[in-house]
């Protein structure tokens, strides 16, 4: 089997083109989906200190995007329950595709690179069963859908490529249909779970909350270096209850469901936004906008700090420690010490930043 | 809804006229100052005497205070916990009843060590840990010996230091802090229009918790009423809690305005006339249809205000609520 490198560097002989790196258009550290003071939506790439690299404008309000590995390509995603999503070639800002959801399915907003940048997957939704769905589309096929497979729950929400084979899978467990918007269709029964799929479809490993927990959607995930799952949950039960809004899981160990103390687990709001592992996977942090928040706690489930900022959400590594993005248009940066503004900017920046490998 | 929000924020461009030194001297300062003051003559009440029929004047007054400032839920409020630790309500999971049961079967000495209660559990304090104390039948009648009137004494201690903490914290630091908005140096408040907007959060915070918790809670749904969750029922204040509020938040909405705000002063009269009108001081009509209807009109009225205030107050600072926080995803 050819290494990435070389199966990336094959895809650009095959297509006649020189290769081309996130390195030709600055090397931005991140991705980020904006709101701009004229009501209009932008797609921005940034660096590490949280500086414009480009911007380009989006049709509509962004929710996440999926930066493939080496190439200067992005998708962005409508916000759930989304029909289409775009690949953007971020060198020259053009529209290279465009992703409509097949009939009877809809987008969650999130989706992953795997097999080396080569296959992009689609965290979607079978809207008459309810049925969570992963798509599978070729990039090298101009980025055609090839399949899909079963995502292993409902309400399929963020999905990371755990290895080149293996997605991780948030199955939130809410369903939701187009004809009624966002309404939330099953909070009674709902049951959310961490599911490990195979793109062949096959469920290597699930995750279930504990009966009382059942109600505590599992909806952002981060990895670690070494393959630990860190989950953010968002709870859909009674307001005040105060549950832990993140998990910690290794395969073929219970999870570890962590959470502050009283009093600022209770400013959460019950409500988990994004969620991150520091560069080196021994931070982890979640971000309440409701609350303005970010915790952190280290890779055990051991809370360690809480700081706060008004309508906080987006957060990736950084540097040191983390990055962080609000609606008021700050770029911070948070370490074990301190959450500090890197810079601000005349925009409302969407809830996620999304960190661009190497 | 959409709309309204891309309307608020093509106008976020403009510079915001600031009512920050307006709300802090005409509304937050005042606030503090009175429940420390009320907080303090409580704590002497219980040094005299700790009984509950001697304390009840006492806290009534502090609860009162508190509710003038409890929506200031940014600066020394949402330090340390402390805005949970005097005020600890909702309580979803029953802790408060807990936890000050837990004390009493215990015999628990921290409340002999003021530094040592401090570290208790925030359900364990404050007004509502006091109001079992002073009103559940369980702890009727307990002498001026008793562990619940130390018990009832040490909370009292609590909140008076943190009722203090509050106002010093207050005058000496985040009124700065909100002043220096967009200097350099101040890391909390990046622009005026950040501290503009926290401003107005908690004025939006605050109605939102009045109609959807104090009224929302024991409203329950149409077939399943929950009276019994009521704000500060076992004290009877359930209602008079809702019109402090509602009289607190105009008062923080027309310092925060520096214009006239006539539809958002309609509003506040129209919610208020129709609160006192209520004459049910636990809200226990939410468990038959009439009077059901009484607090849901109420509830509307309430958040009628909170348009207003988005359509009024708003725009004129160039903010909105939360981009994120108001999306949930």
């Amino acid at each position: 089997m050819p290494s990435r490198r070389q199966f990336l560097a094959g895809l650009a002989v095959t297509a006649g083109l020189p290769v081309r790196g996130w390195a030709d258009i600055g090397g931005p550290a991140y991705l980020a989906a904006a709101r701009e003071p004229s009501g209009t939506f932008a797609l921005f790439g940034l660096d590490s200190a949280g500086r414009d690299l480009f911007r380009i404008a989006l049709p509509d309000r962004g929710h996440a995007a999926a930066a493939h590995p080496v190439a200067p390509e992005a998708v962005a995603f409508a916000r759930r329950p989304g029909r289409f999503a775009l690949v953007i070639d971020c060198l020259d800002g053009r529209l290279a595709h465009r992703l409509d959801a097949p009939a009877g399915r809809h987008f969650y907003g999130h989706g992953a690179f795997l097999h080396g940048g080569e296959i992009l997957a689609t965290s979607e939704s079978d809207f008459e069963s309810g049925a969570g769905r992963i798509g599978l589309w070729s990039r090298s096929r101009n980025y055609a859908r090839i399949g899909e497979i079963a995502s292993g729950g409902i309400g399929p929400h963020d999905i990371r490529a755990w290895s080149d084979e293996v997605l991780v899978v948030a199955n939130g467990g809410i369903r939701t249909h187009p004809d009624s918007g966002r309404a939330k269709l099953n909070l009674a029964t709902m049951q959310p779970n961490l599911s490990y799929v195979t793109l062949s479809g096959e469920v290597l490993d699930q995750v279930q909350l504990p009966p009382d927990l059942r109600q505590n959607s599992i909806r952002h995930l981060a990895i670690a270096p070494d393959g630990q799952v860190a989950f953010a949950m968002q709870w859909e039960g009674e307001p005040g209850a105060a549950t832990p809004l993140l998990g910690l899981h290794r395969r073929g160990a219970a999870p570890v469901l962590a959470a502050a103390d009283l009093a600022e687990q209770l400013a959460m709001q019950g409500y988990a936004g994004s969620i991150a592992f520091a560069a080196d996977g021994s931070t982890v942090g979640i971000t309440s906008p409701r609350g303005g928040r970010l915790h952190l706690f280290d890779r055990d489930g051991g809370f360690t700090a809480a700081f706060r900022r008004a309508d906080i959400c987006g957060l990736a590594a950084g540097p040191a420690g983390f990055v962080a993005t609000d609606g008021l248009g700050g770029v911070l940066q948070g370490t074990a010490a301190a959450l500090a503004p890197l810079r601000t900017a005349e925009r409302a920046w969407d809830n996620h930043l999304v960190a661009i490998a190497g | 809804m959409r709309l309204f929000l891309a309307a608020t924020l093509y106008l976020a461009a403009a510079p915001a006229i600031a009512g920050i030194a307006e709300v802090i001297d005409s509304h937050a300062l005042p606030g503090t100052a009175t429940f420390a003051e009320a907080a303090g003559a409580l704590d002497r009440a219980a040094s005299r005497d700790c009984t509950a029929e001697s304390l009840r004047p006492a806290y009534h007054d502090a609860f009162d205070a508190w509710l003038g400032i409890a929506h200031l839920s940014l600066g020394p409020l949402e330090e340390q916990g402390r805005g949970l630790a005097i005020g600890f309500w909702p309580d979803a999971r029953g802790l408060v009843g807990r936890t000050v049961a837990g004390l009493v079967a215990d015999q628990d000495p921290v409340v002999a060590d003021p530094t040592g209660f401090a570290e208790v559990s925030v359900a364990g304090r404050g007004l509502f840990a006091l109001e079992r104390l002073l009103y559940d039948a369980a702890y009727a009648g307990y002498g001026a010996d008793s562990y619940s009137c130390r018990l009832a004494r040490a909370i009292a201690a609590d909140l008076a230091r943190m009722a203090h903490e509050v106002d010093t914290a207050w005058r000496t630091e985040f009124a700065e802090t909100l002043q220096s908005a967009g200097a350099e140096g101040n890391s909390r408040f990046l622009s005026a229009r950040e501290a503009d907007q926290a401003l107005y959060t908690a004025l939006a915070s605050g109605l939102a918790f009045v109609a959807q918790q104090r009224l929302g809670r024991p409203m329950g749904s149409f077939d399943a009423p929950k009276p019994q969750v009521a704000e500060a029922r076992r004290a009877g204040r359930s209602l008079r809690n809702v019109i402090l509020s509602l009289e607190a938040l105009h008062e923080l909405a027309r310092a925060l305005s520096d214009q006239p705000i006539p539809e958002t002063d309609a509003a506040f009269a129209q919610a208020l006339e129709t609160a006192e009108a209520l004459d049910d001081p636990v809200l226990a009509g939410v468990a038959n249809p009439t009077g059901r209807i009484r607090v849901e009109a109420l509830q509307t009225q309430v958040a009628a205000i909170a348009r207003a205030a988005a359509a009024e107050i708003a725009p004129a600072l160039g903010v909105s609520v939360g981009f994120n926080s108001a999306d949930g995803d």
